[in-house]
């Protein structure tokens, strides 16, 4: 066991966790996007940043070890300025016209604009022209409303198996593909197996026939899929 | 078993041949001066000769850079036992007349001639680039010739692995891929990682626009990079090496396959090397066109044949890197150091450069100079030096304004600091870097913002798209400097375009966000007035 | 003490923002103790008049008019607040601004998708207002002093922004108050 302060509270904490889990451990909440229970942590979206005494740099939260004596601040001024500025880049990065999503009022990307005091957007709306993929028989994709988490891409791998899930492009021209960035409903690797969609934190990857504020991901069930064996739960 | 290799008989061997020739030309057959004509230089020349017959008694010689690339094409004639005389500008009709007044008349008084002891060539100090322009890149016995391989043969026969990295820690080399860590640290912390695979790669996958130093290290004197590589595997108990060099520098590439087999052939690669126990596989890798793949976690991504993007560090690389295994990755011209402090030793570099950087930085000087090209000079040399005795000043009677180094992760340096020391330590007081080694010098017609606004085009193309502030970040900085420059931004973006800048820098997973910003930081510090001056009063105003 | 003058403004937005005002209900008989509406399309003005108070700004500017319109509002109005989602994000409004310039658009709806021989875009002086190029949110184009988020805002959302101004208080909105959509 090792003793950390976050936000001035002292913990006593697992040696191998993560600052991420021991703050949740102790209901102190911290914003995450990109990190999903049972995936692999991958440190893109920026948003669990905290501050660690003694190093001017930043740390992500959800990819940074505990270590003894570690002194954590996870919302200050400065971290949540940042945060509301990232979520303004999300937003004006995408498509994001909540009022006509499927996943309006079941969304973590307007979910934590709400947390974030997000009432307006600074930056320039870029308005790109990004494609809608309805080719799949239960599933779509509309690439508009993808943040790039890629929590679709390492579901499917690490815990499907199927990798149908990748990334293409780099930087503002980056996007999801699957398969060998063919038609969804052309990929003979997908399993249908519906993990992508319960993964997505918006409304990119949604389940088909759902109309505005109809689609409902159920991240949880990742968790526990990757725990289930384990666990020996069968049933949730 | 590979045949055994008596050095010091081949280099005689090569020393015999070349002195058997009254005269050497060396005709500059790097990328830069290929590109504007050396190719049909040489031939010209091989021709001319051939035709008077002189063959058996000149030697025309392909070499690497000489560091005039903008008088390019170059070629130098050495006489046995005389100074040497360098052409510049040289096409066919040139080489023509120097073949028929001074290689057969004997008579120097041929238009385009340069003296050797111009400041150019005097003020610098070569260690990396003793060879370059001085001897055939593919052909392994001019390197020997010179001593090469001299250093590795000591290393095995004479040296321990902790010694070569104690002397490698005493030189006080840095690594010259702009971040400057103490070579001998990293060596040490690779050498005292246990286990049973451990991997060496060099870092030529440089990408800063404009910069061209380890492309002209990898061109003109190949083995140099061989042999350093060969001397750190064997310190730090790496078997397996890879040069990770970009697919823009195919004659990089090519020259670089070309000395691997051959330093096969002569046991100076492979099992066994000179007959000691140890043994190293060196193979090229070529990248795909990613400026982030200098990033070394994106480097190795790169190798293993997965998408070129930064992974989270810790854990490093010298514990967890290529392929899980232990992996030290330094760059090009970091390993083109280690032969020379490795033969002549530690306190000998040491006693070259600054209290805090030692030996010399090679630089790609380009801009608004009379003389650019390759340079290669001592650490702790002043900014004005550089532009004004090797640089030749500024052209058109313009002044100097600024000078920008360390390309779009580094800063510029305005006129009132041109007497500071090129060192690591002096260069980030300026909140500039020493970077890789390009420099831009500017002049007073230049307008900053449009610099930074070039730069962080550069970054916003080549983000990988990973972290949401790079990715997207740098688009918006794009667009925000763009409006500026346009003349149709307020001082309300002027304040979100800073603000980004915090953001980006602060929050970017790896080295490329965290330091795009900095050219518009640097830019800001010193020439604010003229972001000002575009400033267009009461537009849109983001309360 | 004197009222306040209250003006309402439909730009590009489908009145959706004005209906949910009207939702405010028997609240509005109060808020017309405390306030004129001096401008409104529900209300007989042709012209937005001086020294506004509060201005309710409905839709993004996505034409000329609204262009000419909002930066009259800005000029004359004490506190310009973005009411809704179309005049905070662009949102439904600007759904066009991926596809580019609006020529391609107006010819598929005046064009393409007309069964008639000599379908052609209105091009009178006078009857269709120019498109911008981009549909842009309010603040893009004129400050901004207040955000009104909701597609519509739910008339306790509104009454939350007004209420406080009524007092001489600046409202601060936040949690469901804020949430797009």
């Amino acid at each position: 066991m090792l003793t950390v302060t976050i936000n001035e509270q002292e913990l006593r904490v697992n040696e191998d966790a993560t600052v991420l889990e021991v703050a949740r451990d102790s209901g102190i909440d911290i914003p995450t996007m990109c990190f999903l229970e049972g995936i692999s942590a991958f440190g893109a979206c920026r948003l669990c940043m905290v501050e660690v005494a003694g190093t001017s740099k930043l740390l992500p939260a959800c990819a940074t070890k505990v270590a003894e004596g570690m002194e954590i601040h996870t919302d200050t001024e400065r971290l949540r300025s940042y945060r509301r500025m990232i979520l303004e880049l999300l937003f004006a990065e995408g498509n994001h016209v909540c009022a006509v999503c499927v996943t309006n009022g079941a969304c973590e990307l307007q979910d934590m604009a709400i947390d974030a005091g997000m009432d307006h957007v600074r930056y320039n709306y870029q308005y790109p022209e990004r494609g809608v993929d309805l080719s799949h028989d239960l599933l779509g994709i509309d690439h508009n409303r993808c943040i790039l988490c890629v929590r679709c891409v390492r579901t499917c791998d690490e815990l499907e198996g199927a990798h149908v899930w990748d990334v293409a492009g780099r930087g503002k021209d980056s996007r999801v593909i699957l398969g060998m960035d063919e038609a969804w409903g052309s990929v003979e690797t997908c399993t249908s197996c519906q993990k992508c969609a319960y993964a997505c934190p918006t409304g990119a990857i949604f389940f088909k026939g759902s109309s505005v504020s109809e689609m409902q991901h159920d991240p949880a069930k990742i968790r526990f899929l990757a725990n289930a064996r384990q666990n020996k739960e069968w049933l949730r | 078993m590979p045949r055994q290799v008596d050095l010091n008989e081949m280099a005689t061997k090569e020393q015999q041949l070349q002195s058997s020739h009254r005269c050497r030309v060396l005709c500059c057959s790097s990328t830069a001066c290929l590109s504007s004509g050396s190719g049909a230089m040489r031939q010209t020349f091989e021709e001319g000769i051939t035709a008077m017959g002189l063959e058996e008694q000149i030697q025309v010689v392909p070499t690497g850079c000489m560091g005039l690339c903008s008088q390019g094409p170059v070629v130098k004639v050495h006489p046995k036992g005389e100074e040497e005389i360098i052409y510049h500008d040289v096409n066919p009709e040139i080489a023509k007349s120097i073949v028929k007044q001074h290689l057969v008349k004997g008579e120097v008084d041929v238009p385009h001639m340069l003296s050797a002891d111009i400041p150019f060539f005097t003020r610098q100090t070569k260690i990396v680039l003793a060879n370059a322009g001085e001897i055939n890149p593919e052909r392994i016995e001019e390197y020997i010739a010179r001593g090469g391989y001299q250093a590795l043969r000591k290393a095995l026969s004479e040296m321990t692995p902790e010694s070569i990295c104690q002397e490698i820690l005493d030189s006080g080399l840095r690594g010259r891929g702009g971040a400057g860590y103490p070579s001998g640290l990293k060596w040490n912390l690779l050498r005292e990682a246990k286990s049973e695979r451990k991997y060496l790669i060099a870092n030529g996958d440089e990408g800063d626009p404009g910069a061209y130093m380890d492309r002209t290290i990898m061109e003109a004197d190949p083995h140099r990079v061989i042999e350093g590589m060969v001397i750190a595997g064997f310190a730090v108990g790496a078997e397996h090496g890879y040069l990770y060099v970009r697919a823009e520098y195919p004659l990089a590439i090519q020259r670089l396959e070309q000395a691997i087999r051959s330093a096969k052939r002569n046991n100076l690669l492979g099992k066994n090397i000179l007959g000691s126990n140890f043994s190293f596989n060196l193979e090229v890798r070529i990248g795909a066109g990613a400026f982030v793949c200098g990033e070394e976690t994106a480097l190795m991504a790169s190798i293993e044949g997965r998408r070129g993007q930064p992974v989270l560090r810790p854990p490093y690389p010298t514990k967890r890197g290529l392929w899980g295994a232990p992996t030290m990755i330094n760059n090009v011209e970091t390993l083109a150091n280690v032969a020379p402090i490795i033969e002549r030793g530690a306190a000998w570099f040491a006693s070259i450069g600054t209290a805090s950087s030692k030996g010399t930085k090679v630089f790609a000087l380009t801009g608004k100079l009379k003389n650019t090209g390759l340079i290669e000079v001592p650490m702790g040399i002043t900014l004005h030096e550089i532009v004004y005795d090797i640089g030749g000043g500024i052209p058109g009677g313009r002044s100097f304004k600024a000078a920008q180094t360390g390309g779009p992760s580094g800063g510029c340096i305005p006129a009132e600091h041109l007497d500071t020391p090129v060192d690591y330590e002096s260069l980030r007081a300026l909140n500039s870097i020493m970077g890789s080694g390009g420099l831009v010098i500017m002049d007073d017609q230049d307008s900053m913002p449009e610099v930074a606004k070039f730069f962080m085009e550069f970054c916003m193309d080549e983000s990988c798209g990973k972290c949401v502030p790079c990715r997207t970040g740098t688009v918006q900085m794009y667009q925000l400097l763009d409006k500026i420059t346009q003349g149709r931004a307020s001082a309300a973006d002027l304040a979100l375009l800073e603000e980004l800048c915090d953001l980006v820098k602060n929050t970017s997973l790896c080295g490329l966000g965290q330091t795009a910003p900095n050219p518009v930081l640097s830019t800001l510090q010193y020439f604010r007035h003229e972001y000002l001056n575009l400033l267009k009063e009461g537009v849109v105003n983001h309360a | 003490m004197s009222k306040i003058r209250l003006a309402t403004v439909w730009l590009g937005g489908c009145s959706g923002c004005h209906m949910s005002f009207l939702d405010l209900d028997e609240w509005l008989f109060e808020l017309a103790e405390f306030a004129d509406l001096v401008y409104s399309p529900i209300a007989d003005v042709k012209e937005y008049p001086q020294d506004v108070d509060v201005a309710l700004v409905e839709g993004a500017v996505a034409n000329e008019d609204n262009l000419e319109l909002i930066e009259q509002v800005r000029e004359r109005s004490k506190l310009v607040i973005s009411f809704g989602d179309c005049a905070v994000t662009g949102n439904v409004t600007a759904l066009r601004n991926p596809l580019g310039e609006p020529e391609p658009i107006l010819k598929r709806i005046y064009v393409e998708t007309v069964n008639s021989l000599n379908a052609e875009i209105p091009d009178e002086a006078g009857i269709l207002p120019p498109l911008l190029d981009q549909v842009k949110a309010v603040h893009q184009v004129v400050l901004v002093d207040l955000y009104l988020p909701g597609c519509p805002p739910p008339a306790g959302r509104i009454k939350a922004a007004i209420a406080p101004l009524l007092a001489g208080e600046a409202p601060e909105l936040s949690g469901q108050n804020i949430k797009f959509g």
